[in-house]
């Protein structure tokens, strides 16, 4: 082997670089979650897949059923679709930590001289990108389907920014599992275990008024319904500043409780 | 905990400059089980130091304190001069760690993986791009820089995880069984590579199961198990503190192994181990004198032997002579 010959010469000659800053080294871990989708890219499909399918499903099969038109229903589920589609989607920066874990990645990156939550920043750069996708990818295919954003692009916007607030806020749910759990698809099921009711048990596929009370009064009081509803009113340019708190909310006190919990899973052996 | 200390501004070590890594009384609990029971290590700096033990002897464990994974629940430890609990961040900046597993990003190219880790010590853009390639030219593995890690071989990996090591020449190379799944001319390449590293002055320390690993790699070896050092030294000096007077008799009846292990144990006084395959026994008979009456007796017993000899203890049979029992029937899990 050449290396025995070249090893010592190859040392010598490394020179160690100035110690880079956190920010570099997050940066550094979110070029790899862009390296991940160049490498991957089926798994925009995996991102993808579910939402289309019920988008598709839901405006043409009970559309006309439940709304009196496929266009009607089309208008008021598209928002909450986005809303189902991010939150879902939140379970692959856990499932991409439990891999990392598993595979010892982790145990390299700790061992490193850097800030030891960058790790998490290339995460969220990951997460970010997933959302913004995978949310494009399904609001086009609702334009082309008929869906029409009465607040026109700054409600697009705004909606897209509080999508990414709320995979944030729901993301630390599934790292706070990666970090416990060594094997990413038993992450992935038990997540949706929760996250499944929360989903369907909300107004994103039909107005709460047409449940019985008792669920009903579970589904207004349910986050996702709150998400929902925000986003509604954003891309219609009707939401209150009343119902983006409430849609904030979930989110927020989700990174308050959780983020101490994941560096704490973090930095115990 | 102060993680974000500079490095280097303390690069000469206070005490003992001539060690590479000192450990006092190192311990580590798992629940209530002791991975570490009070390990005291000296290595010193330039050497190739084995950590030889069975699966669940604590190597890993001991690996992943020294490499600031796990903090200690007991003890001192320092590397490269700086403590281990109070300033981790500055045994990282001189540490490089290479795992059990290949800690690579498998969808990532090797190529990729380097330039991340070039850039995460701080390299910029170009120099990560040129430092990558050449580890890859230097590891031979310029031909599959750019394919993504998942389709490499065992060996490929290995070679890579190594050089992911070398980004910045570490003053102590962490191997935790550097070997382990490689097949024999994979393990040739790794040792190689081990010893030219070693030449060039980089202190290593390497855990193996291997006892040939240790026996060809090491200078010194520290045999641990339970998490106890139970004897250090060189492999020659490990040798001989058993003694030098080892008989090893291979049987031609293996129906008759146990009655021939009674007769070695009761005429030379002394346990013996059956080799892993059952087909040899050795144990050992201090003087030639006392390894001939005993194989007369075994002869006058009518035990037919197909092979006898006397020699030096092999370091399997070190361990079984330090432990009382043989290094692959410990069974358990390696702990982490």
């Amino acid at each position: 082997m050449s290396s025995v010959e070249t090893g010592p010469a190859l040392l010598s000659h490394a020179a160690r670089p100035p110690r880079p800053s956190a920010l570099a080294n997050a940066l550094t871990f979110g070029w790899r979650a862009v390296l991940k989708f160049k490498h991957v890219p089926e798994q925009l499909f995996d991102l993808i897949m579910t939402p289309l399918m019920f988008t598709l499903l839901f405006t043409f099969v009970f559309g006309g059923a439940l709304a009196g038109s496929t266009s009607d229903y089309l208008q008021f589920f598209l928002p909450g679709i986005l809303v189902q589609t991010v939150v879902f989607n939140s379970v692959y920066s856990g499932m991409g930590l439990s891999t990392d874990l598993s595979k010892g990645l982790f145990d390299r990156f700790r061992s490193l001289p850097i800030w030891s939550l960058s790790p998490f920043a290339g995460l969220m750069v990951g997460d970010v990108l997933r959302h913004t996708i995978a949310g494009l990818i399904i609001l086009s295919v609702g334009l082309a389907l008929g869906y029409r954003p009465e607040a026109g692009i700054v409600g697009v916007l705004f909606s897209f920014f509080l999508l990414i607030v709320i995979g944030f806020g729901v993301g630390w749910i599934f790292i706070v599992l990666g970090l416990l759990i060594r094997t990413p698809m038993t992450v992935m099921t038990i997540g949706f275990t929760f996250i499944f009711p929360l989903v369907f048990a909300s107004n994103i596929m039909v107005r709460p008024e047409t449940m019985p009370e008792w669920l009903e009064a579970i589904v207004v009081r349910n986050p996702v319904t709150h998400m929902a509803t925000a986003l509604r009113g954003l891309m219609s340019g009707t939401a209150t500043a009343g119902d983006v708190v409430l849609a904030l909310t979930a989110p927020v006190l989700l990174t308050i409780a959780l983020s101490p919990l994941v560096l704490w899973l973090y930095r115990r052996n | 905990m102060n993680d974000m200390k500079p490095v280097g501004a303390n690069e000469a070590a206070p005490v003992l400059p001539s060690l590479a890594i000192s450990v006092r009384g190192l311990t580590k609990r798992y629940g209530t089980v002791p991975a570490l029971d009070g390990i005291d290590l000296d290595v010193p700096r330039g050497m190739i130091f084995g950590i030889l033990g069975p699966n669940g002897a604590g190597k890993t464990t001991l690996i992943r304190l020294l490499a600031t994974l796990a903090r200690p629940d007991g003890g001192t430890a320092s590397v490269m001069g700086h403590d281990l609990v109070s300033s981790p961040q500055a045994v990282r900046g001189l540490i490089a760690l290479t795992g059990q597993f290949a800690s690579l990003d498998e969808d990532l190219t090797g190529r990729e993986n380097l330039i991340m880790l070039a850039r995460l010590w701080g390299f910029s853009a170009n120099a990560a791009k040129e430092r990558a390639d050449e580890l890859l030219a230097a590891f031979e593995l310029s031909d599959a820089s750019r394919k993504q890690v998942k389709s490499y071989s065992g060996g490929m990996r290995r070679r890579l995880d190594i050089a992911a090591s070398l980004i910045v020449t570490p003053g102590v190379l962490f191997l935790d069984e550097p070997t382990t799944g490689l097949d024999p001319k994979a393990r040739q390449g790794v040792w190689k590579m081990i010893r030219s590293l070693a030449q060039s002055g980089v202190t290593i320390l390497l855990t193996t199961q291997y006892l040939e690993e240790a026996d060809q790699l090491a200078a010194r070896i520290a045999v641990i198990d339970r998490g106890r050092k139970i004897a250090e030294g060189t492999s020659r000096e490990l040798k001989s503190a058993i003694g030098s007077g080892f008989l090893h008799v291979a049987l031609g009846d293996h129906a008759r192994l146990g009655e021939a292990e009674a007769i070695l144990e009761q005429a030379l006084g002394a346990p013996v181990q059956r080799s892993a395959e059952g087909a040899q026994l050795s144990v050992v008979a201090g003087s030639t004198r006392a390894a001939n009456e005993a194989l007369g007796l075994l002869i006058s017993a009518g035990i037919e032997l197909s092979d006898f000899s006397m020699g030096s203890p092999s370091l399997d049979e070190v361990f079984f002579a330090l432990t009382g029992q043989p290094m692959d029937e410990e069974a358990g899990g390696e702990t982490s």
